[in-house]
Parts: structure tokens; sequence; C-alpha cells
């Protein structure tokens, strides 16, 4: 059997045009050997579980500044065990406020990373938990 | 188990089509009993190439051209091709971020894949790929090469229909008119026809069109179409030139010809690339293949001879 990769979907949910974060981390994601698909802006729960769908992700970035990942983080999770893809590993970042955060995991987060993470524990977090598909 | 996966494949099950993709891709071994399950259901998708250098407007005219296909109902599987890079083995897939219109459509499918090393401008098993999507009852497939140079031209034998996207501005055009991606095009796309030298450009390629077939006395002459995919213009005509260019295959029989071939291709690289994992694996075990570089190392034996070895020890030649 060929190596396996790390497939993630690095996605921005809702209406937040802070890219820099997201494109970032889909380099450094690349560059740490995984396989990177950037879905681009203004992606609705929807879209960024159809494109795991499809794209057979093991993980999904979600990146959001603007205040919305109290809505579209757990919806995304939710609509992803719909499709029968509980294993995907679901991870996020950008600005949210650390009061958030226990109700994120409690939703199905994994893990939230905030500003100046170092990007080396983003990618060993990911490594360390991805699951079998 | 891996029936069920065939069963859904061929009922058009997205995660199932998605799944075993992955599975070819990592030459899981799961892959092939289904694949050869679904093997007697495919050969009814049309199959068309893009291809260009980087940047010519390929995802873009991808995702036109699969809006245009929906207009006449039929259904679409996408796979678009993304360099690996050689240093790090990961890949930025940057093609879906133009497609994501069709991303709620059940009637599209679209899968990104990493180069993963295989030159030639697709990965290793697009070709497997375009099968379990055909099998799934997408009618027509469309292969987003990566952006290619002058001599990736595989496509040329996956694809019904190869269109070559050039745009003006890539510098000189008799440049990009050497042999390799230039011979392959059964339809000629000038992209981004709302930038300056795109009539020039037009005229060249239909130069060269002309010259090819006072040259050649080829039956299908190749139509130069004009487009400017930002703006979904043009893409209606590509598709017309693509039906008219399927019409002609079926009709001169050289469809038949064309997959014949295709399959004769297809069938040796199979056999090639079992073998030789096989007598890899071989080799690999206790290092051989270790010992023998060192024994070339040290001109103790040439490659010459290893590979009469290797081969008579599997191969001896009373069975050749
Ligand atoms: C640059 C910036 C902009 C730029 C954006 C450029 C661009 N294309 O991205 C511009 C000027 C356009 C802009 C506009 C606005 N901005 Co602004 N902006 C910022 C600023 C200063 C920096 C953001 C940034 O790029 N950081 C650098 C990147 C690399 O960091 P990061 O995204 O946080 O990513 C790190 C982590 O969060 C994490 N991470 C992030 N995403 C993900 C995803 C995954 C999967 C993982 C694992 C990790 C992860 O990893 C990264 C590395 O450590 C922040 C303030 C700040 N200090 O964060 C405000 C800020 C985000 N902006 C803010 C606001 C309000 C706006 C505007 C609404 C302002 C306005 N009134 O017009 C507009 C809205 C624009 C829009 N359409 O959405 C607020 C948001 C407040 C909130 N959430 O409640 C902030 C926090 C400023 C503030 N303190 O008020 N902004
Ligand atoms: N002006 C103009 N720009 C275009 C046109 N079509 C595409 N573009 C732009 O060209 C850039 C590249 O487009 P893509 O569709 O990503 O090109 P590609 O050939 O798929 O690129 P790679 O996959 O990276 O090789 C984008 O910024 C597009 O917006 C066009 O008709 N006119
Ligand atoms: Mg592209």
């Amino acid at each position: 059997m060929a190596e396996k990769k790390i497939k993630i979907i690095v996605a921005k949910p809702g209406l937040d045009g802070h890219d820099r974060g997201a494109k970032l981390l889909s380099r450094i994601f690349a560059e740490a050997g995984m396989e990177v698909v950037y879905t681009g802006l203004r992606q609705t729960p929807e879209m960024i579980v159809e494109a795991a769908l499809q794209e057979d992700a093991d993980v999904v970035g979600l990146s959001s500044l603007s205040g919305v990942h109290n809505y579209f983080f757990p919806k995304v999770v939710e609509l992803l065990k719909e499709k029968k893809l509980a294993n995907v590993l679901v991870v996020g970042g950008g600005i949210i406020p650390l009061e958030d955060i226990p109700g994120l995991k409690q939703a199905g987060i994994a893990e939230i990373f905030g500003p100046g993470t170092t990007t080396d524990v983003i990618v060993d977090f990911i490594k360390s938990n991805v699951r079998a598909k | 188990m891996i029936s069920e996966y065939a069963d859904e494949i061929l009922k058009g099950s997205t995660l199932a089509i998605a799944r075993v993709i992955t599975w070819l891709e990592n030459e899981d071994e799961r892959a092939r009993p289904c694949m050869e399950e679904i093997y007697p259901h495919t050969g009814n998708a049309y199959i068309v190439g893009i291809t260009g250098s980087p940047g010519t407007g390929k995802s873009t005219l991808t995702d036109g051209l699969t809006w245009q296909i929906r207009q006449r109902e039929l259904t679409v599987g996408i796979i678009a091709i993304d360099p690996s890079s050689p240093f790090t083995g990961g890949a930025l897939l940057g093609d879906r971020i133009r497609m994501t219109r069709h991303s709620e459509d059940t009637g599209v499918f679209m899968r990104s894949m990493a180069t993963r090393g295989f030159l030639g401008g697709l990965a290793q098993f697009t070709q497997g790929a375009t099968k379990v999507l055909d099998a799934s009852g997408k009618n027509v497939i469309l292969i987003e090469t990566v952006g290619v140079g002058q001599d990736e031209v595989d496509i040329m034998r996956v694809a019904d229909t190869t269109c070559v996207v050039l745009v003006p501005g890539l510098g000189d055009v008799i440049q990009s008119m050497k042999a390799g991606i230039m011979e392959i095009a059964d339809i000629y796309v000038v992209n981004k026809s709302d930038l300056p030298g795109s009539d020039q450009l037009y005229s060249e390629i239909i130069y060269r069109v002309e010259q090819d077939a006072q040259m050649k006395n080829r039956k299908w002459v190749p139509p130069v179409i004009k487009t400017v995919a930002v703006e979904g213009k043009g893409e209606g005509d590509l598709l017309d030139a693509i039906m008219a260019h399927r019409k002609y295959l079926e009709e001169s029989g050289e469809f038949l010809v064309k997959r014949r071939e295709r399959t004769r291709q297809e069938t040796l690289k199979m056999i090639h690339h079992e073998l030789f994992r096989i007598i890899r694996q071989r080799l690999d075990k206790n290092s051989r293949i270790e010992l023998m570089v060192g024994a070339i190392m040290e001109h103790k034996i040439s490659p010459y001879k290893i590979v009469e070895k290797v081969v008579n020890e599997w191969l001896p030649l009373s069975n050749r």
C-alpha cells in the first residue's frame, strides 16, 4: 500500500472576509506533507460538508474571525454526522473568546487554536488525532 | 463489505465514490475487488480533458463548462489535478475554489487529486477515478490537468476530447507551438479573450491549424474557441465544439479506435505496475536491493548484469 496522506479541507464559513489565517494555514499544512483543499470564502456548512464528502477528507479546519463560530462550527459537525462522516476530525481557529471554547468542544470540535498559536502545535495536534477511515 | 461499496457506487453514492477513489490513490488492497465489480458498468461516460499552462483559467473554464453541461441535463464528474511538492509530499489543491457554485448540486461530483510524484500532467490513478465516476452514472467527466509545460500529454491517452487552453501574454506563441502539448489539441481555447493580444493569439492559432491541415491531412480540423471564463462567455460554444468532436469521432469510427488503443495502453500499464510491485517487494526483503546497489557502486557487478539476474530469477529464460 502506498503512503497515506492526510487530506484536510480548510474553510471559511459565513461572510467573514479575514482569510490571511486560513491561507497561511493551508500553506503550512501542505508544507507538513498534507493534501490541502482550500475552499475559499463565504462557505455554508452544507458546502463545507459536501466538499469533505467528495474529497474524502480526514480533517476539516474552520477559520472564523467574525464571531460566527458558535453557530457555524457545531452545524458543520452535525452535518458531518448526518453524512456518516463522524470520523472526520474537526478543528477550528480565529478570534474565539475563551468562554466559548468549552461549548464548542462539547459540540464535537476537537480543538480551537487562537491567534499566536505556533503552527507546529496545530500540525502536531492534527497528526496525532487524525482517525482511521 | 467491499461489494457493498461497489453496489453503492452503481447507485451513485457520493460517499462510496469518494472512498474508493481514496483507496485507489493509496493503493489500498480494497480497491481492486471493487474496481473489478464495477468495471462492466464503465464505458458510458464521455471524457473531456482540459489542459494548458498554469493559471490559464482551466478551473474557471471547467466550472463554466460544468454549468453548461448541467443546463443540458447531463451529470458531471470532475477530477482536477494539482502538483504535490517534491520536497514535502504535500499539496495545495486549489482548483475547487473556482467551482464552489456546484457544491450543492447532486448532479456534480468534484474531486481534487495530487500528483504524488507522477509526471505527465495527471495523477497515477486519475484514470481509475474516471472509471469510478463513469460507473456511478456520470454522463460527462471533465479532467483538469496540472498546469503543464510542453510535454505533459498523458491527458490525450485518457480523454476522448482534449481541449488545450491558451491565453494572451504568455510570451512568444511560436514557443508553445513546438511539439508536445500543441499537438494533442482536439479543440483550442483562447481564454482571457478580454485581455489585449487575444485577437493576435487567435489568428496565430488559426494560422497554425491551417498549416497542420495542409501537412497532415487529418479529417478533424481543431476549432479555435474564444472564451472569457471569468464572465461565463464562450463556454456554450466550447461545449458545442466538444459535442461536434464527439459526433465526428463516433461517425468516423475513430471513437472505437481511440478507446481500443486506450484499453491496450492501460492494460499494459497495469501489468507493468503489478509486476514491478511484486518484484520490488521481493527486492526490498532483507534489503536485497541495498546489497545490489552496494555491489554496483563498488563496480563488482554492472547494473546490466543485475537486471539480467533479477529477471531470470522470476522469469526463467525457458519460460520466455
Ligand atoms: C488583518 C485584519 C483585517 C484585514 C483582513 C485582511 C484579510 N484578507 O484577511 C481587513 C482590514 C480587511 C479587516 C477587515 C475587517 N475587520 Co479585521 N482584523 C484584522 C486583524 C488586525 C488581524 C487578522 C489576521 O490576519 N491575523 C493574522 C492571522 C495569521 O491570524 P489568525 O487568522 O488569527 O490565525 C491564527 C489563529 O487564529 C489560528 N487559526 C485561524 N484560523 C484557523 C483555522 C484552523 C483550522 C486552525 C487549526 C487554526 C486557525 O491559527 C493562526 C496562526 O496562529 C484582526 C485583529 C487581530 N489581532 O486578530 C482584526 C479583526 C479580526 N477584525 C475585526 C473587524 C471587526 C473587522 C471589520 C468588521 C472592521 C470593519 N468594521 O470594517 C472588517 C470586516 C472584514 C470582513 N469582510 O470580514 C475584529 C473582529 C472582532 C470580532 N470577531 O468580534 C478584529 C478582531 C479586530 C478587533 N480587535 O476588533 N480586518
Ligand atoms: N481576465 C481574465 N482572467 C481570467 C479569465 N479566466 C480566468 N481568469 C483568472 O485567471 C486566474 C487563474 O484562473 P484558474 O481558473 O485558477 O486557472 P488554472 O488554469 O485552473 O490554474 P492552475 O490550476 O493553477 O494551473 C484567476 O485569477 C482567474 O480569475 C478570463 O477569461 N479573463
Ligand atoms: Mg486550476
